[in-house]
């Protein structure tokens, strides 16, 4: 049974989120990883906005437009003028395994494919498969904040944890009660601000972001 | 209808936030975070005799709803809020004349302190489990900032492990959310509706169980996370023993119950639709595994914050425990234990703030004597360590033994785990208070007088709830119980 | 064999081996030809490779003093089995008498065939280079084959066949479908072409450094004729690798046997394919750093994962 085109698209573009959330998981660079993360928001935009063709939901497009300025434009804009002005420009993560952290990636995708099967069989048409996508996207950001131990690569990897809850929320179900998806982003924006002042912050105080320091408090 | 209130209610605290960020750094700051305090409280007051006149209902075209169980909640909040306020006002005088606090900090912490209790109301009276979601977020990063107030090391790691943990689990409490509303969806149609709570409570019958089932792990393991659950907990202690004592006691004696409260909200759809036990055993086992492990790290703890961060989880987990049960009894000794903790543990992060402002330092083992310099907060610590482990005749124990009756009764094998770390943590916790309030001193007079009377006006509701339960509160806790199931 | 359908696809088969025979040192030339252009060199034109290969076969070869049979027969062993699967490919027309005889995963033992015998005969004149060589290889084909398997069964997944015409068929003949498990397949397969094709960033063919040579290391010892078979073979592999890519990923244009009207257009389609995928790799090529052959295992890791995901992919989302 041929799939319509919209619905095809909006499946290569969940598989294309689910490469760039790889891709950052791999990614060393600084620099790159906030690039990746302007990324998938513009794919998260892209496939928000078909949704809202295919399903003629108004209010998709708002939050189409909000991801897109919020995501793409806005959050990479302040993340860049962040890492400039701390002078992390080209700082590069050394700590990751890669080959071990791709392999756990891939048991995380299995197991999120797992756990979002019997829902996958109850959602009809459009929304078929993309929520184990958005999930397993979660459980890879969560796996990314594990093993950063620089500052900003875990801020990055908190709000692509929160695109995946987004592109669950979209795309599986058609998009939030509007008022519910505004507060959403508001947070995330208050969050990216605090997450800035913290920088400040931390690298006031330990003349670094690199978390490693912040291993004080512990029940000895 | 309760508009008016509810409007009173929400908006003071909010107005309030917005007078503070203007005028916070004048002197009288801290009196007029007091004043919206207590005008917030007023306002619950009326709001609560509302509910408690007419039953629960709902406002603003559905978006918030006002039942007699969190009315109680909106209400503990609002008092203890208030009573917060009333302490901190001395407090945060004295840690600035110590040189620890500029003002600055003060005016980002008045303003913060009101917006942060408007976020709590909100996620209280809100009908919406998107909204919950929303305001349980923003009382996250309300408070992060007060955490890393003193702009310590230590505080800059415990407000960064705060920020990023509750940040990760209330992100699996909006996945959660998510599979909720794509369960309701199907049910309720699209829009707005399908994730009120009132709609979802009539057609919970209908909801999938699988994605409920799903939703709600995620749900309990998202909010759990801020209840300081275990293992999900390692923010918690942390969090409450490098933020200002105020913060820790409005963190510890508030923000773990509303938390509580939003996984109560999705217990009762999770029930309606399973059918099956699956939520409270879940709810059981965390709340059991937190009471176990926080009795166990109790005795080893050297910070007293620290140690009553941890009695903290401990009493959470039992609470849990208690809503896991359900049933009437259990719900009811659930909802009586959730007040008395809030109202025992600000007391003791109270008295414990100015006996550490006393003595310079966190550190029990430098603590010692306090009866000697200061009888008020001497006294003040040792009645209330008294209450808060579960002394007769304070209320309590009342709570306790209602939870250990039923956990008897019902689940049997729970009772000597339960009474075993109840033990473990009643000889922790006195071991170590014992020696702090007697005994030769190392204190130092305070520059300003202390505000003990929030401690005595909280310590004597314990005692008086401990001893002789008015029955229209009765009344109204059985009524919340039975809208719990 | 009076079967005139018979005879039409031998006659096909036969059109399409010499072809493939011909046209790979010209895709070689033609890469190496757009590597000059994009250098700013003006090269030595894409005829070059044949001129290499009549150079050598005109000179006498030299053989090692203690070489066996074993290096003597390499050459021929190999350039057989990359001749062997060209033929198997379908790269003017599906249903080839050939392609009966093996399908995907034959033609990966084939491969690996003709890589087993080189990286025998490397380590047969016991030079430490060979002996090198022969293992940097191993490593590489060693990590690069499951990936290249995985990219093979995502293919079968959705065509329901190992069978290359029956995979082309399943893609070119139907309605046109994005299939997102393909693009992710595709990347991979594009990782291992470069990895098994001695390309950078694994391996370079331009130069003999010691340091970093893999596939030349293996042929240092050979001259004359034997050298000349082997070139031909890489060209011939390089070539068969695009057609596999081609027919995995844009089949379209290839015809059915009998079809004679169709044949212009798809030798037409096949050598545009071919001069794009060439001009391609120049620029990836020109594009990318040599890697060290410690992130050689990253490398085709990616490719693993890549062509798990894009299995994983397809189950989930059946497309």
């Amino acid at each position: 049974m041929p799939m319509s085109y919209t619905l095809q698209f909006i499946n290569l573009l969940a598989a294309l989120l689910l490469l760039i959330v790889f891709a950052m998981l791999s990614q060393r660079r600084i620099l790159s990883l906030i690039n990746l993360f302007a990324w998938q928001g513009f794919v998260l935009a892209l496939s928000t906005f078909v949704v809202a063709y295919t399903t003629a939901q108004h209010h998709l497009y708002y939050s189409a437009a909000l991801t897109l300025l919020l995501k793409v434009l806005v959050l990479p804009w302040l993340l860049h003028r962040l890492i400039r002005k701390l002078n992390v420009k080209w700082d590069v993560e050394t700590l990751i395994n890669i080959p071990t952290t791709m392999l756990v990636g891939i048991a995380l995708v299995i197991f999120a494919f797992n756990l979002a099967d019997p829902i996958t069989q109850l959602a009809q048409g459009i929304t078929r498969g993309l929520i184990g996508i958005a999930l397993a996207s979660v459980l890879l950001s969560l796996l990314m904040m594990l093993t950063r131990r620089k500052a900003i690569s875990q801020v990055v990897a908190f709000l692509s944890l929160e695109n995946g809850l987004f592109f669950a929320a979209t795309s599986a179900t058609q998009g939030m009660p509007l008022v519910v998806e505004l507060g959403i982003a508001l947070d995330v924006l208050v969050a990216t601000f605090i997450f800035g002042i913290f920088f400040f912050q931390i690298r006031e105080t330990f003349d670094s972001l690199d978390l490693t320091h912040m291993e004080k408090l512990k029940d000895d | 209808m309760i508009d008016l209130q509810l409007l009173a209610l929400l908006l003071t605290p909010l107005f309030g936030g917005g007078l503070l960020a203007v005028f916070g750094s004048r002197r009288w700051a801290a009196e007029l975070n007091s004043l919206m305090s207590g005008f917030t409280f007023l306002a619950s007051v009326l709001l609560t005799m509302r509910v408690i006149d007419s039953g629960p209902q709902v406002a603003f075209s559905e978006q918030f709803f006002i039942d007699q169980f969190n009315v109680f909640l909106v209400a503990l909040t609002a008092f203890v809020a208030f009573t917060t306020s009333l302490f901190s006002r001395p407090y945060m005088r004295i840690e600035q004349h110590h040189g620890k606090l500029s003002t600055p900090m003060l005016h980002l912490y008045y303003s913060m302190y009101q917006l942060f209790t408007f976020t709590m109301l909100v996620a209280l009276t809100t009908n919406n489990m998107g909204i919950i979601w929303v305001a349980m977020e923003a009382a996250t990063l309300t408070t992060v900032l007060l955490v890393s107030l003193y702009r310590t090391p230590a505080s800059l790691e415990a407000a960064w492990k705060y920020f990023i943990l509750c940040g990760v689990g209330i992100a699996l409490a909006l996945f959660g959310t998510i599979l909720l509303y794509f369960a309701a969806e199907r049910v309720l149609g699209e829009g707005g509706n399908a994730l009120l709570w009132t709609h979802l409570n009539q057609v919970k019958a209908d909801l999938e169980p699988t994605v409920l089932k799903l939703a709600f792990v995620f749900l309990l393991v998202g909010y759990g996370t801020k209840i300081g659950l275990v293992p999900l907990h390692s923010w918690l202690p942390d969090a409450h023993a490098e933020g200002p004592t105020p913060v820790s006691a409005v963190l510890s004696g508030l923000l773990l119950n509303v938390a509580l409260c939003a996984v109560m909200r999705s217990k009762v759809l999770v029930d309606g639709s399973l059918g099956t036990h699956f939520a409270g055993n879940l709810m059981m086992g965390f709340g059991l595994l937190s009471v176990v492990v926080a009795a166990l790290f109790l005795s080893r703890q050297k910070d007293i914050k620290r140690m009553f961060a941890y009695s903290s989880i401990e009493h959470m987990g039992l609470i849990t425990f208690a809503f896991g049960m359900g049933g009437p009894v259990a719900t009811f000794a659930g909802m009586l234990h959730m007040t008395m903790h809030s109202l025992t543990k600000s007391a003791i992060f109270f008295a414990v703030g100015h006996a550490v402002q006393k003595t310079g330092t966190q550190q029990m083992e430098h603590i010692r004597g306090l009866l000697q310099v200061s009888p008020t907060v001497g006294w003040g610590l040792i009645l209330s360590t008294f209450a808060i482990l579960g002394m007769p005749p304070f209320g309590v124990f009342a709570s306790e033994f209602l939870i250990i009756t039923t956990a008897m009764h019902e689940y049997p094998w729970s009772t000597p785990i339960l009474l075993t770390a109840l033990g473990i943590a009643f000889a922790a916790i006195f071991g170590k208070i014992q020696p702090i309030v007697f005994g030769e001193t190392t204190a130092k007079p305070l520059p300003h007088p202390p505000a003990l009377i929030p401690v005595f006006v909280h310590l004597l509701l314990v005692l008086i709830l401990g001893l002789y339960m008015p029955p229209y509160l009765a009344n109204w806790y059985r009524q919340a119980a039975a809208l719990l199931g | 064999m009076d079967n005139p359908e018979q005879i039409l696809a031998i006659l096909f088969q036969l059109t399409q081996l010499m072809l493939v025979v011909l046209l790979a040192p010209l895709l070689t030339g033609w890469v190496n030809q757009c590597q000059a252009w994009l250098q700013n060199r003006s090269g030595a034109g894409i005829l070059q490779p044949y001129r290499v290969l009549h150079k050598l076969f005109l000179k006498d070869a030299v053989m090692a003093y203690n070489a066996s049979w074993l290096f003597n027969v390499t050459p021929y062993i190999v350039f057989g089995c990359m001749w062997l699967a060209a033929a198997i490919i379908p790269i003017i027309a599906v249903d080839l008498p050939f392609s009966q005889a093996a399908d995907v995963i034959a033609l990966v033992g084939v491969f690996a065939l003709a890589r087993v015998f080189i990286a025998l005969a490397a380590m047969d004149i016991g030079t430490s280079f060979g002996t090198m060589g022969a293992r940097r290889e191993m490593l590489v084909s060693f990590l690069a084959e499951p990936a290249l398997l995985m990219v093979l069964f995502t293919s079968s997944m959705i065509s329901h066949s190992t069978q290359l015409p029956r995979i082309v068929e399943a893609l070119a003949h139907h309605e046109f479908v994005l299939y997102p498990s393909l693009a992710f397949a595709a990347l991979a397969f594009l990782i291992v072409l470069l990895a098994e094709n001695a390309r950078i960033p694994v391996d370079n063919p331009g130069t003999h450094l010691e340091l970093t040579m893999i596939h030349e290391a293996m042929i240092l010892e050979y001259s004359a004729r034997h050298l000349a078979l082997i070139e031909w073979a890489s060209s011939l592999k390089l070539f068969a690798y695009i057609s596999i890519g081609i027919a995995l990923f844009f089949p379209h244009g290839i015809v059915e046997v009998g079809n004679w009207a169709g044949l212009p257009l798809a030798i037409f389609l096949l050598l545009l394919k071919l001069l794009t995928a060439g001009a391609g790799l120049a620029v990836l090529e020109s594009l990318m750093a040599k890697m060290r052959i410690f992130r050689a295992p990253e490398f085709l890791g990616t490719a693993f994962l890549l062509a798990v995901l894009g299995l994983l992919i397809h189950f989930l989302l059946g497309a």
